[in-house]
């Protein structure tokens, strides 16, 4: 492929997005933590929870952060190297994103602040009520998100006047069956995120054998949230593939790896798709499966890549792949999230330490599978930018030239890759140091409107000093 | 229901370029500043609210997206680099902030990467300001310049100018802010600033009327548009005299001003265009679908709200700043 100025904006997109998901999903996920342990410290008063709540709270104000960084880009990026799509799209897709970030900001600045310095100023319940907002905030923050890029995967409630997408019904955009199937899936990626994070810190002190109460808490909330999450998410898993195929069979004849209409279709489950010769290399397949997976029927026909033109193509590897990489995480969540549970029950987990070093070892996974499965998504929906309207090719900023997107590009992967080393090696030290006796108000000068403000409180214990070597 | 977007646009630009401003400015003069003690408590002036005032940068973006998307499809794609430099230097100035208490050894690695990346935002605003006011190679309501199409020594120069003018906000929210010292440091800096700016704006205006730029023609057909240079030139008076009395609040409010009348000028002179001469504020207009649906919730509801809080922000952390007392 040749080093075009679209070919460059599309890696710029998908780099500078990929990067920003990593954090929302894992605040947003955090949040809803946040406020379950924190009406679980009110509910029983006792201070262990509390400790691990402010704890936790440190490490949530610097992703939110790294979030915020790394999201004014992408808000200007639309205009800058897809104007012709932000031109069309602007009267629907600008709306929303100015309700993303109005109700965000509202919602986030002023209970954030609330979180901050309020716990000795404010009484309970509106601390707790604050906790909540603050995770309701960037829930429709989400939102919005969704039902944007639902409305590019499956554009409805519009018609095309004047080269416009003029929205002739707000109802169907909102309310679109693939917004409500879609937003629920990325929810408790977010949530999955959350809870593998906090169940793995727990796995690593208890590996360590240091704060082993607090690891305790952070250990059982967090495999009893995932055991419950996850099998939700192979449910909206599901219903997410059924939308694919109702509204987008190029896309799932990719993700299948399916070349040739089949009936009764069979499941490739590994193959390396060939798309020069249109067919599967080393592929095993089980005969039937497919037409079971999509359709609930063992004779069903389903439609194969050859029968739309190449141009109307999505590229097959990535999605076939990604797809897989994340069901396969997927699954292996589940193991870990039933068998933790289980052997709590038994009280055994604690002595199981192959299990906690998988535990361990396991917090990468989530991440994964959000960034895999919004490949699925997006690289599937290819050579469209707005399914079926707008191809990809013509969203671009025409006069764009390969030299200045060359240079966003790299200029972005430095500065990324810099606070990326910075952000996640400070969370390290967060992490390193430890909830212990760190029940602390934050410095005077942590403010609302500075989320990373949170963590500049001094450790006071000596650990932690001794952990941060300076 | 245009207008109403019109003025909530404006809103989010002035704020912007008020709050901002003076922390940008404060930035730039930050890279001039020689010990740590000053550098802190320079910082210190600005540590609760910059991050708030940037939010206004992503809110304007986001308004003119929703309700004039040609404006912000246009504008986006022509000033493409020099906007990656200010969104460059906007990320690099905010880890910067959080990042320099952190560091002992590499901390003027952040230092540096604070004032530059203050100076480059600061800079590219004003060149954007600059190419605007000069007109945007424009054919058919496309942008036909090319990666440099807004680059002229007419915009350069804006570009200078507006590292003074913010350098000058950020001089008088100093004296606004701090005692002693630093207090001192800041008359010191606006006695010399603000000629400088004067400067700026006697030659940006000399040289517009010796090009002969069509914004030119506007103001001989319109005598009202002298009203606002009219406040800014009293704004600058009292300017003086406020430093003279030694007001701490007075430069920071006239600054402001001449800030706002500077705005009103532009805004004035370029109406009823948003891209100057070739795309008028109806034609770049949302559909009504568009900014109805916008109204009813962010418009009517929010956006209040937002403004609410940042008066509320602002009373919270109001008055001089004590090097080392607790706010609270
Ligand atoms: C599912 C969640 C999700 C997804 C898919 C995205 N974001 Fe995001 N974004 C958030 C969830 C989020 C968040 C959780 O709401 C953040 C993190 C920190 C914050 O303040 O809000 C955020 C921050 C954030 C900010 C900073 C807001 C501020 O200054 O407070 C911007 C401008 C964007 N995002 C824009 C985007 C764009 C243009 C996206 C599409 C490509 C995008 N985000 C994908
Ligand atoms: C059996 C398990 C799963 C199935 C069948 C499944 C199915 C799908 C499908 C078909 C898509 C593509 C949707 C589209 O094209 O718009 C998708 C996207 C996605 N998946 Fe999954 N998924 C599963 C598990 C998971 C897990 C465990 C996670 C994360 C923890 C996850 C996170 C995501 C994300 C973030 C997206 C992109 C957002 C979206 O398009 O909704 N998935 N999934
Ligand atoms: C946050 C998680 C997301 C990830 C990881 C992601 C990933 C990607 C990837 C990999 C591409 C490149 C596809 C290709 O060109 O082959 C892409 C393109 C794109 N995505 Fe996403 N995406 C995300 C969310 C979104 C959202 C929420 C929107 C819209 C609101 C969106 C809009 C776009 C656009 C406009 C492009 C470029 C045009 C195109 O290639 O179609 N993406 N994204």
């Amino acid at each position: 492929m040749e080093l075009s100025a679209l070919l460059l904006s599309r890696l710029q997109f998908a780099f500078t997005v990929s990067f920003h998901i990593i954090f929302p999903s894992f605040t947003i996920g955090l949040a809803v933590w946040l406020t379950a342990l924190e009406a679980v410290y009110q509910g029983t008063g006792r201070p262990v929870f509390r400790r691990v709540f402010e704890f936790w709270l440190k490490i949530f104000g610097v992703a939110f952060g790294l979030g915020v960084v790394s999201g004014i880009v992408l808000a200007f990026q639309f205009g800058t190297n897809w104007s012709v799509l932000s031109r069309m799209s602007g009267p629907i897709q600008g709306p929303l994103l100015t309700y993303e970030t109005f109700t965000a900001f509202a919602l986030e600045a002023s209970f954030f602040g609330v979180l901050v310095f309020g716990r000795r100023r404010v009484p309970p319940w509106l601390y707790l009520f604050s906790t909540a907002m603050v995770a309701l905030g960037t829930t429709f923050s989400a939102f919005w998100i969704m039902v944007n890029n639902s409305w590019m995967q499956v554009p409805v409630g519009y018609s095309l006047e004047n080269g416009a997408f003029v929205p002739k019904d707000w109802a169907a955009i909102i309310f679109s069956p693939v917004v409500w199937v879609r937003f629920p899936h990325m929810l408790l990626a977010s949530f999955i995120t959350g809870a593998f994070c906090v169940a793995a810190t727990g796995a690593w002190y208890f590996l360590r054998k240091e704060f082993e109460a607090e690891a305790r808490v952070m250990l059982r909330m967090g495999l009893f949230l995932a055991a419950l999450f996850v099998p939700a998410q192979l449910l909206f898993g599901h219903l997410t593939g059924d939308y694919v195929h109702k509204y987008q069979p190029a896309k799932f004849a990719a993700i299948e790896g399916r070349w040739e209409t089949e009936q009764p279709a069979g499941e490739v489950v590994i193959a390396w798709p060939n798309s020069k010769k249109e067919a599967n290399d080393f592929e095993i397949k089980i005969p039937f499966l497919g037409s079971l997976i999509a359709s609930m029927s063992f004779d069903s026909k389903e439609v194969g890549l050859k029968d739309f033109p190449v141009h109307e193509r999505p590229p097959v590897v990535i999605p076939f792949f990604s797809f897989r990489i994340m069901v396969g995480c997927g699954l292996a969540m589940l193991a870990l999230a039933w068998l933790g549970p289980y052997l709590i029950w038994k009280g055994r987990l604690e002595q199981s330490r192959w299990l906690l070093w998988l535990i361990f070892l396991s917090f990468p996974l989530p991440f994964i599978a959000t960034l895999t499965g919004w490949f699925t998504a997006e690289v599937g929906r290819q050579p469209w930018t707005v399914y079926g309207v707008l191809r990809t090719a013509d969203a671009a900023t025409p006069f764009l030239t390969t030299r200045a997107v060359a240079i966003s590009l790299v200029l972005y992967f430095v500065l990324y890759s810099f606070i990326f080393l910075f952000g996640v090696f400070y969370i390290y030290r967060l992490l390193q140091a430890g909830p212990a006796g760190a029940l602390v108000t934050a410095s005077h000068d942590a403010t609302p409107s500075r989320p990373m403000s949170v963590a500049k409180t001094p450790l006071v214990n000596g650990q932690a000093q001794e952990a941060r070597g300076d | 229901m245009i207008s109403f977007w019109v003025a909530v646009l404006s809103v989010s630009i002035l704020l912007y370029v008020l709050l901002d401003g003076f922390d940008l400015g404060i930035g730039i003069i930050f890279g001039f500043m020689p010990t740590e003690a000053r550098r802190a408590s320079l910082l210190q002036a600005i540590e609760p609210l910059w991050d708030g005032n940037e939010t206004w940068l992503v809110v304007t973006g986001v308004v003119l997206w929703g309700a004039f998307p040609i404006v912000y499809a246009t504008l986006l794609s022509a000033f493409y680099l020099p906007l990656l430099a200010m969104l460059g230097g906007l990320i690099l100035r905010g880890v910067a902030f959080e990042f320099r208490d952190k560091a002992e050894r590499l901390r003027w690695i952040w230092d540096a990467g604070f004032a530059l990346g203050s100076l480059v935002a600061a800079f590219v605003q004003g060149v954007a300001v600059g190419a605007l006011v000069e007109g945007l190679p424009m054919s058919d309501g496309q942008y036909v310049g090319g990666d440099f199409g807004w680059a002229s020594p007419f915009a350069l120069l804006c570009g200078v100018g507006l590292c003074v003018g913010y350098a000058l906000l950020g001089a008088a929210w100093l004296a606004y802010k701090c005692e002693g010292e630093l207090k001192d440091t800041a008359y010191r800096l606006i006695r010399f600033l603000a000629p400088g700016l004067l400067f700026f704006l006697v030659v940006v205006f000399a040289f517009a009327l010796n090009k002969n730029f069509a914004v030119m023609e506007r103001w001989l057909t319109r005598p009202i548009l002298f009203l606002f240079p009219m406040v800014g030139v009293s704004a600058g008076a009292l300017l003086g005299a406020s430093v003279k009395q030694r007001w701490d609040a007075g430069p920071f409010i006239t600054v402001a001003i001449i800030f706002v009348s500077a705005f009103g000028t532009l805004a004035l002179s370029f109406w009823p265009y948003m891209i100057p001469f070739s795309i008028t504020i109806d034609q770049a207009a949302a559909p009504r679908e568009s900014l109805s649906f916008m109204f009813w919730g962010a418009g009517l509801f929010v956006f209040p709200l937002m403004l609410v809080y940042v008066v509320f922000n602002y009373r919270v952390f109001r008055g001089k700043n004590r090097p080392s007392a607790d706010h609270y």
